[in-house]
């Protein structure tokens, strides 16, 4: 039995080592980016337009790219993979809701929900990181609740909260925010449009210019932020924290400034997502958030403790064109819609693959 | 055994160590006059979601044991319970027999999904409980693909008023109406008004005493060396990685049998998320019942299902007598769900550092002890 075991175990490293490729690539992402790839083959024998799959691949990549570039962060400082990201989106919800209700209107209410959000999110940030820095190697499961509680908090406070712009709150009562908050003429696609290029105008397919500059300006901050001495003694924090104990760097603070970092991208990713999307969604949605965004970073390659702009930008492109294209190839090749299934397993999957993997570090 | 004893005795310390439970007494005395349910509806209530939930959360009590934490993959047994219930359900069989037939058709499932879940957390020792908590929503996929996907092409359903109009997969509700609360009715007496589900708590009893019985077999002992030390129970000679599978196998099997009880008291049941929300209320009432991630009896499983769905009777209610919105209350059950987990992983993770620096502490004092003699 064991002979046999081994024999696989080599065999499986010889196949490995055969397809460097894959080994370098990580099983995982080899087996996702090939099923993406199938799919993009098939969207043309099906029937389906690829340009306009294409373009929608393009349009969620720049929705939810900031939120997943929110995970690095906290990666990098150890504090592993970030499931509390609620926290940061309710901050976002906060900053929002709060531009609305004070009546800005257009492109600057994004740019005033940003500004309005950023206090929360550091207040947020802050405890958050607090509490983390006192339950060191518990994060995961304390974040994953955190985040659930912070949420169901916040559904009492959407109800209580004196909103009362007539755009936000429940028609009929007067008070209480609604579930689904239409943006037209707020903040909808106030970063997409600007420089937009037509790709199907018939359609409204835009390239969104706008908002990847925007990922594209935000991306380069916290890549350039891991070259300055701070980023370096984070990412030390989080490779070796007794050795960067050793070295004078204050770990807890690091941790700290991390998981502040972390909040407020989450809080700025949603006001993008939501930008994209066109509706602010309130209440338990923000729990709809946290799978994707992380199973996104996973299948970027990123491991629990390592993660990058590249992973962020692969894994965004890899997830979000499974979640576009599974329903409308898998439909029309088997006449069943298993695409949620899919996304379920997919996203889940990845996650379990990450804690359950014995090699520390990611792939390159 | 003195410490034990002084500890006791330590009201400060007694004040502590309850301090969940306490809390929610406070709650319920609070809410209870601002609902104003008469004392026979809330005692009927009380029982009925005695026999309906107790089991489930029984099942908890063997993965802790062992060491592994609050099991968030019960939901897996659920599932198990849940497939098996369907099946019966077209195979026409009800009351009694049926109950008893999905119980045992749950077995083979659970210990299949048990021994998957079980071999996954090994390969993540020390973070156990997420890994549990997404097991359980990634088989919540496989177990859409198998119930609304292979159900009728490949697992054969007879009955067209189960299933979809497309003619393969489950309807959104199953309806056990002919099963609905069979296992409670058989012998119940009533007592004031008050139905008491004789059967249903003797099942739980006997479940209480197999759980007692078991804790003192080797395997049991076992498990407790597990808890205690992985390192040392394997050199004592315990196959830990088998151990600890054998106490998932056993708490999915258990949640099995808890979700069929469970669904059978309800009559039916939303085929795709009745087990979404199963472990999350399971685990709350037995931390509310003063239960820590690494040490539950069946005493905290007890007063946790008594309080916790006190709680959860009285919220909506009071919810709506203070600000005029029965949503209110429904949120607020479940952030007070959520934050008993969350204070209860919190407070767990910051007791392990301080016993990790107390250790340290001490060793650091021995060892100066050692150098001064040596001197």
């Amino acid at each position: 039995m064991d002979r046999t075991d081994m024999e696989k175990t080599l065999e499986n490293r010889d196949l490995m080592a055969r397809f460097s490729f894959a080994a370098r690539f990580g099983l995982p992402r080899t087996i996702i980016a090939g099923f993406v790839l199938l799919l993009f083959i098939m969207a043309p024998i099906v029937g389906a337009d690829l340009t306009m799959q294409i373009g929608n691949v393009i349009n969620r990549f720049s929705w939810n790219a900031v939120l997943v570039l929110a995970m690095v962060p906290m990666i990098h400082s150890g504090c592993s993979l970030n499931f509390g990201i609620p926290l940061g989106i309710i901050a976002g919800l906060l900053g929002g809701t709060l531009s609305i209700q004070l009546g800005f209107t257009g492109p600057v209410s994004f740019f005033m929900a940003i500004l309005l959000a950023t206090p929360f999110a550091l207040l947020a940030g802050g405890g958050y990181g607090w509490l983390l820095n006192r339950i060191k190697g518990g994060e995961m499961m304390i974040a994953t609740y955190v985040g659930l509680s912070s949420i169901a908090f916040m559904c009492m406070m959407w109800l209580l909260l004196p909103y009362t712009s007539p755009t936000m709150v429940w028609g009929l009562a007067g008070k209480g925010l609604r579930t689904t908050i239409s943006l037209t003429g707020f903040y909808e696609k106030a970063l997409a449009n600007f420089l937009a290029i037509p790709i199907d105008p018939a359609n409204g397919l835009y390239f969104p210019t706008g908002t990847i500059l925007f990922f594209a300006v935000l991306a380069l901050a916290v890549w350039a932020f891991f070259r300055t001495k701070t980023g370096t003694a984070m990412t030390a924090v989080g490779s070796n924290p007794l050795f960067a104990r050793a070295s004078g760097i204050n770990v807890d603070r690091m941790r700290l400034l991390s998981v502040v970092m972390s909040t407020w991208l989450g809080a700025v990713g949603i006001l993008v997502y939501q930008q994209g999307f066109g509706f602010m969604q309130l209440y338990m949605a923000p729990n709809n958030m946290t799978l994707p965004t992380v199973a996104a970073i996973l299948i970027g390659g990123a491991a629990v403790n390592k993660a990058s702009i590249a992973h962020v930008i692969i894994g965004t492109i890899l997830y979000q064109s499974v979640v576009t294209l599974t329903p409308t190839v898998m439909t029309a090749m088997i006449h069943m819609d298993v695409s949620e299934v899919v996304r379920i397993i997919i996203s889940n999957g990845m996650i379990l693959y990450a804690l359950t993997r014995k090699v520390k570090g990611g792939s390159k | 055994m003195m410490r034990k004893e002084h500890a006791k005795l330590n009201p400060k310390r007694l004040l502590q160590d309850n301090s969940v439970p306490l809390m929610f007494v406070v709650i319920c005395l609070i809410c209870l006059p601002l609902a104003g349910y008469s004392p026979s509806y809330l005692l009927n209530e009380l029982v009925t979601r005695m026999g309906r939930n107790t089991f489930l959360i029984l099942s908890l009590l063997i993965p802790i044991m062992a060491g592994m934490g609050l099991n968030f993959g019960m939901t897996l047994g659920a599932m198990a319970g849940e497939i098996a219930l369907i099946l019966v359900a077209d195979w026409q069989i009800w009351g009694i027999p049926g109950i008893v037939l999905a119980m045992i058709v749950s077995i083979p499932i659970s210990i299949l999904l048990g021994v998957f879940c079980g071999n996954m957390l090994n390969k993540a020792k020390g973070r156990e409980m997420i890994t549990s908590y997404f097991i359980s929503f990634f088989m919540n996929g496989v177990y859409q693909l198998v119930v609304l996907f292979m159900m009728g092409p490949i697992i054969p359903i007879m009955h067209a008023t189960l299933k979809l109009p497309r003619g393969y997969g489950i309807r959104n509700t199953v309806s056990l109406l002919n099963m609905r609360q069979q296992l409670d009715n058989l012998l119940a007496i009533n007592v004031g008004g008050v139905k008491i589900p004789v059967l249903t708590f003797l099942i739980i009893g006997v479940l209480c005493l197999v759980i007692i019985w078991f804790r003192r077999t080797k395997l049991g002992q076992d498990m407790r060396a597990v808890a205690q030390d992985m390192e040392v129970a394997r050199d004592a000679g315990i196959n830990v990685d088998r151990t600890r599978i054998i106490a998932i196998v056993m708490s999915t099997v258990m949640a099995g049998f808890g979700m069929i009880i469970y669904l059978q008291n309800l009559g039916n049941f939303p085929t795709y998320n009745a087990h979404v929300q199963i472990g999350t209320f399971s685990i709350a009432a037995l931390l509310v019942g003063g239960a820590s991630v690494e040490k539950a009896s069946i005493g905290n499983a007890f007063l946790g299902v008594i309080l916790f769905h006190m709680m959860f009777i009285l919220a909506p209610e009071t919810g709506t007598t203070i600000t005029g919105d029965s949503m209110i209350g429904e949120y607020f059950r479940t952030f007070v769900s959520y934050g008993v987990i969350t204070v209860a992983l919190i407070m767990y993770e910051t007791k392990k550092r301080m016993i990790k620096s107390q250790t340290g502490h001490l060793l650091a004092l021995a060892q100066k002890e050692e150098e001064e003699r040596a001197k």
